[in-house]
């Protein structure tokens, strides 16, 4: 690692200067020509790796397409999507997937801020005490999710005779609390890292200050913290809430969409996978991006210009 | 710099050696020669039985056995994702009884014709047979099969029950008189969940699906069977988890000495030999029925398939032969307690002592029912197993109502999946 680190500016050195020196002779349309071609490979490689599956999986879904019923392949426009839209399956996902997501992420919110809170103000060890925190964080997401399975089982697990020996995942509501709780567990120190960098950002002199004017630890963490840190915020909640609203693998593990647990994604899979159904499972997945962009979407409307992307700093 | 061109170096020395790595190992398991590469779960013993058939096929071809996950969705999926890709690496599949017609509807297996078909037909018992066929055609060699018997506490129960209705009585009166005296099956969201419900609705005469497979019917007599299933989910000697339970969590339940009664496959019985106290009042009899006819148990077990990717059929046909031929048979029921397919092998007198309910299983073959087959199996099987779940509440006129609809639908491919 030292020895890359110090390499690193050597080797940088050049191209810069071969930069400046096409600045200087032929001024800024080069230097744009120049920035398209460089991102021209990256540009292609994106489209050629999101872009087309997704036109891809568009085409799918307007098919009657089943690879178990081959012959019967035809072009059908959107009756897919009024098959979906009009299933109680899929509605249902998206109620559980929308429950999932709008609780899981507000408790991390919380949390997430009062452990960035601690690992900003912690005094001593605050190297131990941030490695700690970022341990569930660290653990995949399945193996983790097999050790809420086992514990919350009737007779191998400690949570489930806490619980008085009820087999919590077989039923709807009781699941989806536990898979919160995983999820809550998993990713709140990922949300206390994303805030803790916000709460870098708000300076000391500041907080003494309105600490003069006589404000209390409360305003001051409402009034002075808490609009300083507001890009911070929207960014932690905009990539948890996108992640959760995809959520897959726990709930896999866990109750592998049982007693109407499953979320869109899990739906999706087992239309695509194990149904083989290649025009339903298309259409789901649409239907997902549209939704994953639409919360893109009012995240940005919302939060205005503190949205990530909205200024303007990188441009000349 | 120089220490730069060393590690670019050193990058492309490993990455040509990620590259070689799989190119390798291609080679060195083929030594040359033709190679059958079989796809089927992890069986402990099976690779004695391949072994076996390497050194008879002398040199022609050499089977690889490839291990697949060990449940039966994992295996299923990464047959099914190859399949759908045209990768002609593999040669031979051990597909569950109930994915013949999917793969065979999809052309991704291939029919046996000629000598072949006939000498997998020789001397195979006809209802295993029947699960390896659709719409008249042979796609399937019959490898091990699997009835469910009912298994009762010899101590406990005098006579076994011949009825649904006795079994539930006789629980009752145990729990009642303070005795061990639950039952234990299979009632969680999954495909044992099917099993139950097929074997209730066949044994009492009723149909799921018409004979194309392309018909849901679900009458009065299936209606019939959602009754009994409710009446033994709702009994007060029901497993208390049964509505999570699969086939181990209802063997160790009664090994644990709680229940009297347990619907179950015969590995039941080899595992039961571990505690001699317990095996030796573990006792079995055919499955119980709602109107005490005889019993039409749903069939389980393996078929070989040939891949229609292959580049090597012939080869591939052959080796089946062996994997499936009566010594394979007999290695695998003795080392594995898989019910074998051959007539043959269950006259072999050194089954007696490691089959001693072989009797019994033949009995209750020649009669067993087949799982609906129609390339749409799958379907119909999240649809039942998620209508019937939790199997407690059943209402039988609405929930069989409710069947017959959602089963149209997947047997279309109209309808999304739960």
């Amino acid at each position: 690692m030292s020895q890359s680190t110090t390499e690193k500016p050597e080797v940088a050195t050049e191209p810069v200067a071969a930069k400046k020196k096409v600045v200087l002779s032929e001024g800024k349309r080069a230097e744009r020509k120049l920035g398209w071609w460089l991102c021209a490979p990256a540009a292609i490689t994106m489209v050629a790796v999101t872009g087309w599956p997704i036109i891809y999986s568009i085409w799918l879904s307007l098919q009657r397409y089943d690879l178990k019923f081959p012959d019967r392949t035809e072009f059908i426009g959107f009756d897919n999507y009024v098959t979906v839209l009009a299933s109680p399956y899929w509605w249902n996902a998206v109620w559980v997937t929308a429950v999932l997501t709008v609780i899981s992420v507000a408790i991390e919110l919380v949390l997430g801020m009062g452990l960035a809170l601690i690992m900003h103000r912690a005094l001593v060890g605050r190297g131990l005490v941030r490695t700690t925190s970022l341990i569930p964080y660290g653990i995949v997401t399945i193996v983790a999710g097999f050790s809420w399975r086992f514990a919350w089982t009737p007779g191998t697990g400690y949570l489930a005779e806490l619980a008085g020996g009820e087999p919590v995942l077989t039923e709807k509501l009781p699941a989806l609390m536990v898979v919160i709780l995983a999820e809550v567990w998993k990713t709140t120190p990922f949300m206390a890292l994303l805030l803790m960098a916000g709460l870098a950002l708000v300076p000391d002199d500041l907080l003494k200050a309105a600490a003069m004017d006589g404000a209390g630890p409360w305003q001051r963490f409402v009034k002075v913290t808490l609009p300083i840190m507001k890009p911070a915020i929207l960014v932690a909640l905009l990539f948890r809430t996108l992640d959760a609203f995809r959520i897959f693998d726990n709930l896999f593990v866990l109750t592998a969409g049982s007693q109407g647990t499953s979320s869109v994604s899990m739906l999706t899979y087992n239309n695509l996978i194990k149904g083989l159904n290649l025009g339903i499972g298309s259409t789901m997945s649409v239907l997902i991006f549209l939704m994953v962009a639409a919360i893109a979407f009012i995240f940005i409307k919302l939060f205005g210009t503190a949205a990530p992307g909205s200024d303007d700093g990188g441009k000349r | 710099m120089r220490g730069a061109k060393r590690r670019r170096r050193l990058a492309a020395a490993m990455g040509a050696a990620l590259v070689a790595v799989p190119v390798l190992a291609a080679c060195g398991s083929g030594d040359g020669g033709i190679t059958v590469n079989v796809y089927k779960y992890n069986q402990e013993n099976f690779q004695a039985i391949v072994d076996g058939c390497n050194a008879k096929a002398n040199g022609k071809y050499k089977i690889v056995y490839n291990k697949l996950p060990r449940e039966a969705d994992g295996q299923r999926e990464q047959m099914v994702r190859r399949l759908a890709a045209e990768d002609d690496s593999m040669d031979v599949l051990a597909l569950d009884v109930t994915w013949t017609a999917e793969l065979a509807k999809a052309g991704w297996i291939k029919e046996f014709t000629g000598s072949v078909k006939s000498q997998v037909e020789n001397g195979t018992i006809q209802t295993p047979l029947d699960t390896a066929s659709y719409e008249g055609k042979l796609y399937g060699a019959p490898d091990n099969t699997n009835v469910q018997l009912l298994w009762y506490r010899g101590d406990l129960v005098p006579t076994p029950p011949k009825t649904w209705d006795e079994m539930i009585q006789m629980a009752e009166d145990l729990v009642a008189q303070g005795k061990p005296g639950l039952i234990a099956a299979q009632g969680k969201q999954y495909e044992g969940l099917v099993v139950l419900f097929n074997t209730l609705v066949n044994s009492n005469g009723g149909t799921i699906l018409d004979e194309n497979g392309t018909k849901a019917i679900v009458d009065d007599k299936a209606v019939e069977a959602l009754e009994a299933l409710k009446k033994l989910a709702t009994s007060k000697a029901i497993d208390p988890s049964f509505s999570n339970s699969t086939e181990d969590p209802a063997r160790l339940l009664m090994e644990s000495g709680k229940a009297a009664f347990q619907l179950n496959w015969p590995y039941v019985y080899a595992a039961a030999q571990k505690k001699p106290d317990f095996a030796a009042n573990f006792k079995w009899a055919p499955y119980p029925t709602v109107s005490g006819d005889k019993s039409k148990v749903t069939v389980g077990g393996i078929n070989y398939a040939v891949s229609n990717y292959t580049l090597h059929p012939d080869e591939s046909f052959e080796a089946v032969l062996c994997l499936r031929g009566a010594e394979s048979q007999k290695l695998a029921a003795i080392k594995d307690g898989v019910p074998p397919t051959l007539k043959e092998v269950y006259d072999d007198p050194e089954m007696a002592t490691a089959y001693p309910m072989k009797d019994a299983i033949l009995e209750t073959l020649e009669n067993a029912s087949v799982r609906p087959r129609t390339p749409a199996y799958q379907n119909v099987s999240t649809v039942i197993s998620t209508i019937l779940s939790p199997p407690g509440s059943i209402d039988p006129k609405a929930t069989g109502d409710r069947l017959r609809t959602e089963l149209q639908n997947a047997l279309d491919s109209k309808g999304v999946l739960p």
